[in-house]
């Protein structure tokens, strides 16, 4: 168990070989986007955030030089601002609602100017702080949904303690970003920021062995899930398990964290998925330096999840997407990846009709992660739906247990880091109402 | 093809374009460049007695993305030696004899204006213009704008400029004066050829907020110094044209402040300017502009079937009248093209905060007897728009639109908004006529309270 000051990573990580593929803008770059946008009144790309930014006026302010004003906008309505700058998909969110999108003209790149505004305008001491209202709140998980949770609950004045089973905090925010859009140490300075605000974070603590539910429910008068979601899920083909063959969630995690990790001698790599994750490991790859990447994905192409723009881009650095073809089979020779059979896949299924087989060196299966449905189930009246999604009250993220409150991919089974944030927060205001409407209860020590 | 070439006061020049004195007239080298590359004339660089520079001397304002939309300095006359300026001076006039060269001067009795007159006729130069604008520094010396603001003391300079010269004499006025008409006639009865204007305008341009020092900073202090570039354009348009529609003011005017394009330059024209003088735009972008200055006013004086730049000389001058003389039955509203629209909703706003309340969102409707006739056809659409999508044109009220064009100029897309002519009456009515005709009383006074 540790209380996290440090959370300390090697600077010899395979991610830093990969550039930033939207810089920060210079100052002038930043003044002339911004003084493009129209200030909308009743700008659509406000609702089209799921945070509700007030975008026109947070870009007034770069436009007039009041950054740190800029930087308060956004905080006030997204605490994850900085982050959400770099890995929200502007593209089908506040971007693509641009009143220039409908004029057929490049819309405003809002989140390049948010990511401007953030880091320039600084994060810490630009929100007040409330008044210590004695009220305690444990949160299950280091992830956004929790950290935004955390941070709001404690401008609203209460304590909050983020009790992590991973050493480092910010869940996928720090582990599963493309790390185009976001590094490790970025993640981690923002969630920094997110201590700045009086947040407490316990890390390295497992739920069951370190800590038990019941404890928890003992120490806080309320009790936030943001657990995310569990391992990589399998294809469940013969020989999967063994050398060269990683779950998405792990090797992104590899190339993010692990100083050692390398792709040294792959040049033939394939990915098994349809969706971002999918996108985002070929992508990695590919600007890594492997040589021939390989999208393998069951369906038709038009059935991927993954954004078009980001699919695009893909095709563009090089990657091969195979569409309705499906592994069949892995082969190793002498303990080391050899190849894998492929087979045509019809309507989502593996059918006999063979391709062979292809020379592989790593293949990563992106095809979703489980659920956690054991760990929900630990907690009293917390249910889960059939799909092994936490059930919430959308309006206030409340489960079955009135002090039991949820969010995040736990809920929505995994969606953008925006939407998690959104979940936490409307949490953490429903958990505010409930907090100072119950008599006092538990009060925190000391 | 119209003919751009100009006689100015008696000063030839194969365009109207003109450096200014300034920076970029500063040396020989210059202005040898400048003439190669196009542009008719130069006002060389002021001369006067030896002065010395401080450093850092510019500072600019910014509009958005576009830099230098106002540009400050606090630089004196030359910091070179009269034998070289007047030696480089007689080397351009060598090699340019049909360009405009001009000598701007500067300085404190009598005798010297006479002996720097001699010197610079010497050199071959066209004409002479007599620096009475710069208002830093040379003004604390009595020279300068401080000569500009006292009409008396202008007009005895000009005397002895005038009874040494045999070339035109250009009085160059300051702009830092309560009516640019009085320095302007003074001007003239004094018997100078020429003015030209206007010279900067006395600013500050900012202030250094970390080190709470104005800009442009000279170590821990600054200076006032002078406004010049796009950001002076209207005001110097407004001098230029008060002078040309003044009966008593009869001779040419050289027109300065602001001028970046050819546009520019034909709107000093038609306000009455008969040459054109040009700073800080090339202290921008270069010698280079005078390749779309002289191509655009060329195209324009054709297209407008004009064969000289002396057909469009003050042709806008009869136009600029009193405020009492416009008609109050002109009248026009704003229009909005919902097809082109983009819904921004930044008019509604300007409209609601800013004007007159007449735009309104979609969905509302107009009083009962107003004209409004996009209201329903917008009250329509929003109830019909999907929720996903909603209507977001909005329609003007008419009868409440003043047609104050604040609308239109904040709208993004080019035609969208238009101001359509909706006259209040057919006769033409003006403040003076009613003041004539004992109509000018306006219910709503102290008289009635």
């Amino acid at each position: 168990m540790s209380s996290g000051a440090r959370w300390s990573i090697s600077s010899a990580r395979l991610e830093t070989q990969l550039q930033d593929r939207k810089p920060i803008y210079s100052t002038w770059e930043a003044t002339a986007e911004a003084g493009r946008c129209l200030y909308c009144h009743d700008a659509p790309c406000i609702p089209a955030c799921p945070t509700t930014i007030d975008i026109p006026t947070f870009i007034h302010k770069i436009a007039t030089g009041n950054l740190r004003g800029s930087a308060r906008t956004i905080l006030k309505s997204n605490l994850l601002g900085l982050s959400c700058a770099r890995v929200c998909p502007v593209e089908v969110l506040c971007e693509g609602a641009c009143v220039y999108v409908g004029w057929q003209r490049p819309p405003i790149t809002i989140g390049r100017l948010q990511r401007y505004a953030m880091e320039h305008g600084g994060a810490r001491g630009l929100l007040p702080k409330a008044k210590r209202s004695g009220r305690t709140v444990g949160l299950v998980g280091a992830g956004p949904a929790s950290l935004a949770c955390a941070g709001t609950l404690a401008r609203f004045g209460h304590t909050a303690v983020i009790y992590e089973r991973d050493d480092l905090p910010g869940g996928l925010n720090t582990t599963g970003i493309a790390p185009y859009k976001l590094q490790a140490d970025d993640a981690l300075e923002e969630i920094r920021f997110i201590k700045s605000l009086g947040v407490e974070f316990q890390t390295g603590v497992e739920l069951g062995k370190d800590v038990s539910v019941d404890e928890l429910l003992e120490r806080h008068d309320a009790l936030f899930l943001g657990p995310g979601l569990g391992p990589d899920s399998c294809l469940g083909v013969p020989g999967e398990e063994g050398p060269g063959v990683y779950g998405a969630i792990e090797w992104i995690r590899r190339l993010k964290l692990t100083p050692t990790f390398s792709v040294e001698g792959i040049d033939r790599a394939f990915v098994v998925g349809g969706g971002n994750t999918a996108v985002d490991v070929a992508r990695e790859l590919a600007g890594l330096g492997v040589g021939r990447v390989t999208l393998l994905y069951r369906r038709p192409a038009e059935k991927m999840k993954a954004y078009a723009h980001e699919l695009a881009q893909a095709r563009q650095e090089g990657v091969v997407v195979v569409t309705e073809t499906a592994v069949a089979e892995v082969f190793r020779d002498a303990g080391t990846l050899a190849g894998i059979r492929l087979v045509e896949s019809e309507n989502g299924r593996p059918t006999d009709r063979d391709f062979g087989i292809e020379k592989a060196d790593l293949m990563v299966v992106a095809i979703g992660q489980t659920k956690l449905r054991e760990l929900v189930e630990m907690f009293p009246s917390v249910e889960c739906d059939e799909s092994g999604c936490i059930a919430i009250d959308p309006d206030t993220g409340a489960t079955g247990n009135p002090r039991i409150f949820a969010g995040g991919d736990a809920v929505n089974g995994g969606k953008e880091v925006v939407n998690a944030v959104h979940d936490g927060q409307v949490a953490a205001r429903s958990m505010d109402d409930l907090l100072r409407e119950a008599p006092a209860g538990r009060r925190e020590d000391g | 093809m119209a003919d751009l070439s100009i006689d100015f006061a008696g000063i030839k020049s194969p365009n109207p374009f003109w450096l200014a004195s300034g920076p970029p007239s500063n040396s020989g080298d210059q202005v040898i460049r400048a003439f190669d590359a196009g542009w008719g004339g130069a006002v060389w660089k002021t001369l006067g007695n030896p002065i010395v520079n401080v450093s850092s001397r510019l500072a600019a304002v910014d509009y958005s993305s576009q830099r230098m939309m106002g540009l400050n300095n606090i630089e004196l006359i030359t910091d070179r030696t009269l034998a070289d300026n007047f030696r480089e001076i007689a080397e351009v006039k060598r090699r340019f004899p049909k360009h405009a060269v001009v000598v701007s001067l500067m300085f404190d009795t009598k005798e010297e204006w006479h002996d720097a007159i001699r010197r610079s006729e010497d050199t071959g130069c066209d004409g002479l213009e007599l620096n009475f604008g710069c208002p830093h520094g040379m003004c604390e010396r009595g020279m300068g704008s401080a000569v500009g603001q006292e009409p008396k003391v202008m007009a005895e300079l000009i005397h002895w400029a005038t009874e040494a010269a045999t070339v035109p004499v250009i009085a160059k006025l300051t702009p830092n004066v309560g009516s640019i008409l009085e320095p302007g006639i003074a001007a003239c009865k004094a018997g100078a050829h020429a003015v030209s204007l206007i010279n900067t305008v006395q600013s500050i341009i900012g202030v250094d907020l970390d080190r709470l020092v104005p800009l442009p900073r000279v170590g821990g202090a600054s200076s006032h110094g002078g406004y010049c570039g796009p950001a002076v354009k209207p005001i110097a348009l407004r001098m230029v044209a008060e002078l040309a529609r003044s009966p008593e003011f009869t001779i040419p005017i050289s027109g300065i402040g602001g001028v970046s394009t050819w546009r520019d330059a034909a709107e000093f024209i038609a306000l009455g300017a008969g040459s054109i003088q040009v700073c800080t735009a090339v202290m921008h972008h270069g010698f280079r502009i005078i390749e779309d200055l002289a191509e655009g006013l060329e195209d324009y004086l054709d297209e407008k079937k004009m064969t000289r730049v002396n057909d469009l000389i003050g042709r806008a001058v009869p136009a600029f009248k009193e405020w009492g003389e416009l008609d109050l039955n002109y009248h026009v509203v704003a229009k909005i093209d919902p097809e082109i629209c983009i819904g921004c909703g930044v008019c509604y706003v300007a409209c609601q905060d800013g004007a007159h309340q007449c735009i309104h969102l979609p969905g509302t409707l107009a009083p009962t007897g107003h004209e409004a006739p996009m209201a329903a056809i917008a009250a329509k659409k929003a109830a019909e728009a999907p929720e996903d999508s909603p209507y977001r044109i909005p329609w003007v009220d008419e009868t409440d639109c003043v047609g104050c064009n604040l609308c239109e100029l904040v709208c993004p897309v080019e035609g969208c908004i238009t101001m359509v002519e909706k006259r209040r009456a057919d006769e033409v009515d003006t403040w003076n006529k009613r003041v004539a005709e004992g109509r000018d009383h306006v219910p709503g006074g102290l008289s009635d309270l």
